[in-house]
């Protein structure tokens, strides 16, 4: 088994915008163009081009209809890649090692070397955020884009990972939650920032922000007549209440 | 135990070398970082510099690797061995290739160059491309315009000097309000994630109207789902509640419309429906001050928008008095369109309200002095900070034009167009119909065409017909069937040439266009037709040239094969000619560049073309010794100027004292210079000419200066259109241009000079009872413009397009989930496989565009689920309207525009009997003239 830090210096993490992801799955596709070049072994793809393609993502975006009591039904996009937890279960539950917890920015990453591709891990997440590459036969999880983020070679503002980078709808932040005043620890505390299924005690430390209120209109109640107050009933009426009203320019 | 934490490497080297160039997975023209090991692609991603993507990238952008490397790709000229539709080819060289070609053309064009039909598909060279036709000497050219969005652009056009896209944009900066109808994934692909992204962030609303509530409609504030195809109609209700409240722009109609315009009301007057003109030819308003008579743009005035007179027994009123009374009229209430539309009388006042209000309550006012047309300088730029954008949902049914033009009146009503907060257009635009060509199709054998093919017609006297009345065009655009097909209709060539109507052609030559598949309706039957034969055996349709850079379905019944390259090996200009990437503070034009050499026998389709055309010596290819004028496409894009000092691309060109914008002579190094600066060039507006820019003085000049017009061009918004007035009018029996009767009655409802709204035609001609549900397609994010279904990454996440269902539908039917269904319409029938989704109007079904595919196509193996479950409902939609019974053939395409409408389908819905395998019709394999794909992928480039 393998332990966990007692605390890390920072908590790196991702805040996504359930209110305004698209669905679009940019940074599914941005993810896997970055990590099959980088980090580790490449992201594999079995059947590329046959009858079931199975190839290994480290982000995923899933799409649920909600019916809600009052309204019309909604459709809402949910990205989801690893977490980062706090206690996270796929560290403890690794028995060589190669799950691990950084202690200086809590990124949760899988050392390959010592991946005996047990699964182990991937049993226990309850999230379904490890992917076990085909042809490799290692453990493939988010890195956060450990190898963008603190990348020297990597102009300063494209220090962050490649999902955020790309999401055309701004819908993905990253940052430190460890500080209060960072951006997602503040976007996170203005719009109610959620952890995933936190009665599991995981303390995931990316937050997702709940979509805002939809279909606000609920039929009767006219709070916007006046707006509409009408000036004529018929066009000659309308054409008196135009001449007056010309008279002003 | 104890855990020491490995070492890794945090720096590792991104790659060797950054190549900035466009990208191509769809029609959004973003910036790419191509990043280089090896002297092999590696990683893309967006550039930040870009003026379209601003860094950001989609999907498609990012999936670009396994696209460039796709095993689909073709690797040499070919020509057909076995029969059409087999795909049984052998690979020849360039010389043979373009030996065949020029065998077949030459000829061709020495005797009856109208018998080549050359039509582009999704071609972003059309300026290159309409020169080289134009050279040839046929009429028959166009791209895809026709089956894609051309009632947004012409309804734009006609109406305001330009439509939505590459026209123009929300002003996502200020807006307040933003509101998209029939919006799936569509053009703008990138920006419109950003820009709701944007406004979501500062809490500005999003109203989603759509029958669907997926993608944009998800994230929208407020869905309507609307009943597809009546949207002009809710549009028209919104605009009797604005007008009957007096919510609308007075001052903006006045100063910027044509609503204060004089109109012949006589119904007895010859001139009745059109404006009262001055002797030069102007459009006459009365001043509000001096109630005298005066030409719209003189100095001084102010038009009065109850203007009014009585001349030579003759009454005139203003296109407002029209307006109101054609609008207040009580068929356009809530309460008489709410069945229709599927949207309740209150809903459709409360949404007129919340219009209203944030208009005229929250304007929005920036500090910028500006002078306008007639003179008059103003301290502020006051505007109305609602926005809307429209694309293909709205566009692409029979009355499409109408429901374009409605929705543009709507914002003109409000005053939100090139209004801060508003829509804003983009450089080259505005430009009134008035500045754009007529169209052309003045046939002389061994010359050139007599003009550009493509153009706005003013009246009657424009349409392309023989002296005989037939059409000239083998599309049949510009006739009265559709009177204003400013983008041609491709998708009636190979009916209308297998029909032999209006005649024969010998050659149909084709680029990026998959019509033997997911471009047509009808697809069994357009298969059909390419194969067929006449009494002598040959085929009905004698010669198929295609061009195609991946093993496409339509590759197949080609009998000639140009391998165009992927995106990242050619060069191409999003040019200034054409459909450039400009922002509204600026004009920007693009480049791609080879930032890999090909690997394969393939050339660049505008390559080839240049080559071919100096092989068959046209004009403006060819020097006056007979020698080639162009090397291939980059030299064509240096040193083509269309006019003396205006080429392909406005940036680095050649002044009198240096490089220079806009005008200039060319310049050997151009190319260089756009890569040095990330593949694009930008011209910025200064800011006292960013918004208004129709009536801006400043923005005028700086148009002109550009090399956008000769002259300044201010013009007033057409709400009243005379041109499309003179075809009501012929039909109404006046005028020596006089349709055919079978079409009078038509054109006198269609061509209503203010926008209308009548039900779409399929549901009008089929059995309600029979046929009662809507059936839409929309396209994914990931893979809107379907030439990338193939890709290894893309097609993980969208490799299957079950038909979705409303709740109450699949109730009623008894389905589950994965069960079969079969679908007809009054057309045919497929069986498919079905699934609920909730958030759906509950008389619309609807599926994923293009992920079906044929087997042995694009390199996939014949069990992958797009060939065994992905379908296309194509199949249920012809190119013609059913019969009625006349003898007449009568397309399914709007009546103004030819727009194809295919979502005007209507179907049945039943449970499939027993056991499917397999998505029906279903077709037997083509030969794959490339194989199949390998078995695993293990990408990474310098390990």
């Amino acid at each position: 088994m393998t332990s966990l830090p007692e605390q890390t210096d920072r908590k790196l993490g991702l805040v996504i915008d359930l209110d305004t992801c698209v669905g679009c799955h940019a940074c599914v596709i941005s993810c896997k163009g970055w990590n099959t070049e980088n980090y580790g072994a490449p992201l594999s793809d079995q059947d590329p081009y046959g009858a079931d393609p199975v190839g290994t993502f480290l982000n995923r975006v899933h799409s649920y209809e909600v019916q809600p009591d009052q309204g019309p039904a909604q459709l809402v996009h949910f990205p989801k890649s690893c977490l980062h937890c706090d206690d996270a279960p796929c560290v403890t539950v690794c028995p060589t090692g190669a799950s691990y917890k950084r202690v200086e920015d809590g990124i949760v990453l899988v050392n390959e070397d010592n991946c005996i591709g047990c699964g182990l891990c991937a049993w226990s997440c309850p999230y379904g955020a490890r992917e076990m590459d085909a042809a490799e036969g290692v453990m493939k999880k988010c890195t956060l884009c450990v190898d963008r983020i603190y990348n020297e070679n990597l102009p300063e503002e494209d220090r962050e990972p490649s999902c955020v980078r790309t999401c055309p709808a701004g819908a993905r932040h990253f940052g430190d939650f460890s500080d209060p005043e960072s951006n997602v620890s503040k976007l996170s505390a203005e719009r109610g920032g959620m952890d995933l299924m936190p009665e599991l005690g995981t303390k995931p430390v990316n937050k997702y922000l709940p979509p805002r209120p939809k279909d606000s209109w609920q039929g009767e109640v006219d709070v916007l007549a006046p707006w509409l107050e009408p000036v004529a009933q018929e066009p000659q009426g309308f054409f008196g209440w135009l001449d007056k009203a010309l008279e002003k320019f | 135990m104890t855990f020491q934490q490995p070492n890794i490497d945090t720096s590792p080297k991104v790659s060797d070398e950054i190549r900035k160039t466009t990208c191509y997975m769809c029609a959004c023209r973003c910036g790419i970082n191509v990043h280089m090991k090896d002297g092999k692609v590696a990683y893309i991603e967006g550039n930040r510099d870009h003026p379209v993507n601003k860094g950001v990238l989609c999907a498609k952008g990012s999936a670009g690797i396994m696209q460039h490397n796709a095993p689909s790709r073709l690797r040499a000229p070919m020509k057909r061995v076995g029969p059409r539709g087999s795909g049984e080819f052998e690979e020849i060289s360039w010389d043979e290739a373009f030996d065949i070609a020029a065998g077949w053309l030459g000829p061709l064009r020495e005797t009856n160059p109208e018998k080549l039909a050359f039509f582009t598909g999704r071609d972003q060279s059309q300026s290159f491309t309409s020169l080289w036709a134009q050279s040839f000497g046929t009429p028959n050219y166009a791209a895809h315009g026709g089956f894609c969005s051309v009632n947004m652009a012409t309804a734009g056009i006609y109406t305001m000097g330009g439509a939505f896209w590459e026209f123009g944009q929300p002003d996502w900066e200020h807006t307040k309000l933003f509101m998209i109808f029939g919006v799936a994934e569509d053009h703008d692909s990138n920006p419109i994630k950003a820009g709701i992204g944007k406004i979501k962030a500062r809490g500005a609303k999003v109203i989603g109207v759509n029958p669907v509530r997926s993608g944009y409609n998800a994230v929208a504030d407020e869905w309507v789902g609307i009943t597809p195809g009546t949207d002009g109609l809710f549009i028209l209700a919104l605009v009797h509640e604005l007008l009957k409240a007096g919510r609308i722009d007075l001052d903006y109609l006045a100063r910027y419309t044509n609503a204060p315009v004089l109109l012949d009301c006589d119904p007895k007057s010859e001139n009745h429906g059109l404006f009262l003109r001055d002797d030069n030819d102007k459009p006459l308003v009365m001043d509000r001050k001096t109630k005298e008579l005066v030409a719209f743009d003189t100095p001084g005035i102010y038009p009065d928008l109850t203007g009014h007179i009585r001349r030579a027994g003759v009454t005139h009123h203003s296109v407002m008095h029209e307006m109101a009374e054609k609008y207040l009229d009580p068929q356009y209430a809530p309460e008489a369109v709410a069945e229709r539309c599927g949207i309740s009388a209150s809903r459709i006042r409360a949404l007129a309200a919340e219009l209203a209000r944030v208009a005229f309550e929250e304007p929005v006012v920036l500090d910028r002095e500006w002078t306008d047309f007639r003179g008059e300088t103003h301290k502020q730029m006051i505007g109305r900070p609602v926005s809307f954008h429209a694309m293909r949902g709205i566009s692409a049914h029979s009355n499409g034009f109408q429901t374009c033009r409605a929705l543009h009146l709507l914002q003109i009503l409000l005053g939100s167009v090139e209004t801060p907060g508003g829509f804003r257009f983009k450089p080259p635009y505005p430009k009134p119909v008035e500045a754009h060509p007529k169209p052309h199709c003045g046939v002389n054998p061994g010359q050139p065409l007599d003009g550009p093919h493509l153009g706005f017609v003013r009246g009657p006297e424009d349409l392309m017909l023989k002296p005989d009345g037939s059409a000239a065009r083998i599309d049949k655009a510009f006739t009265w069937e559709n009177p204003m097909s400013a983008h041609g209709l491709m998708h009636m060539v190979i009916a209308n040439a297998h029909a032999g109507d209006p005649y024969k052609i010998d050659t149909l030559f084709l680029y990026m266009a998959n019509m033997s598949w997911n471009s047509s309706m009808n697809t069994s039957g357009v298969m059909k037709m390419l194969t067929d034969t006449d009494e002598n055996g040959d085929y009905v349709i004698p010669r198929i040239i295609y061009s195609d850079a991946y093993s496409s379905e339509m590759v197949a019944y080609a009998d000639l094969i140009l391998p165009d390259t992927t995106y990242l090996e050619r060069h191409d200009c999003i040019s200034m000619l054409d459909r450039p990437i400009s922002e509204p503070d600026g004009a920007a034009d693009a480049i791609r560049w080879p930032v890999v050499e090909p690997d394969r026998d393939v050339r660049g389709f505008q390559t080839a073309l240049i080559q071919l055309g100096a092989k068959l010596g046209l004009p403006n290819f060819t020097n006056e010794d007979g020698s080639a004028k162009y090397q291939d496409y980059a030299d064509y894009i240096t040193n083509h100027e269309r006019k003396p000092g205006i080429g392909p691309l406005t940036g680095w060109r050649i002044g009198e004292d240096g490089p220079t914008t806009g005008r200039g002579a060319p310049n050997d190094a151009q190319l260089d210079s756009y890569i040095e600066n990330g593949g694009f060039h930008i011209a910025h507006i200064a800011p006292e000419a960013a918004y208004f820019k129709p009536w801006n003085a400043a923005y005028q000049d700086w148009a002109v200066e550009m090399g956008f017009y000769d002259a300044p061009a201010p013009y007033i918004f057409t709400l009243y259109s005379e041109p499309v007035r003179k075809f009501q009018r012929a039909a109404e029996g006046h005028g020596d241009h006089q349709p055919p009767e079978h079409l009078r009655d038509r054109l006198k409802k269609v061509m209503d000079p203010l926008p209308i709204w009548y039900e779409p035609f399929e549901g009008t001609m089929v059995d309600p009872d029979r046929y009662p549900i809507h059936a839409l397609t929309q396209r994914p994010m990931a893979m809107y413009h379907s030439w990338g279904t193939q890709n290894a990454w893309l097609r993980q996440l969208h490799g299957r397009n079950p038909l979705y269902l409303p709740s109450k539908l699949m109730r009623e039917h008894g389905l589950q989930d994965g069960d079969w269904a079969r679908v007809s319409s009054a057309h045919g029938e497929i069986t498919v496989p079905v699934m609920e989704m909730a958030a759906l109007n509950e008389n619309t079904v609807w599926t994923w565009n293009a992920i079906g595919k044929r087997k042995g196509a694009w390199a996939l193996e014949n069990d992958a689920p797009e060939t065994t479950k992905g379908f296309l409902l194509n199949h249920l939609i012809n190119e013609l309207l059913p019969p009625k019974g006349d003898g007449l053939r009568w397309s399914n395409s709007d009546p103004i525009t030819g727009q194809a409408a295919w979502f005007d389908l209507k179907v049945r819905i039943e449970k499939a009997s027993g056991p499917t395998e397999e998505s029906q019709p279903n077709f037997a394999p083509q030969t794959s003239p490339v194989g199949q794909g390998p078995k695993e992928l293990r990408w990474k480039v310098g390990k």
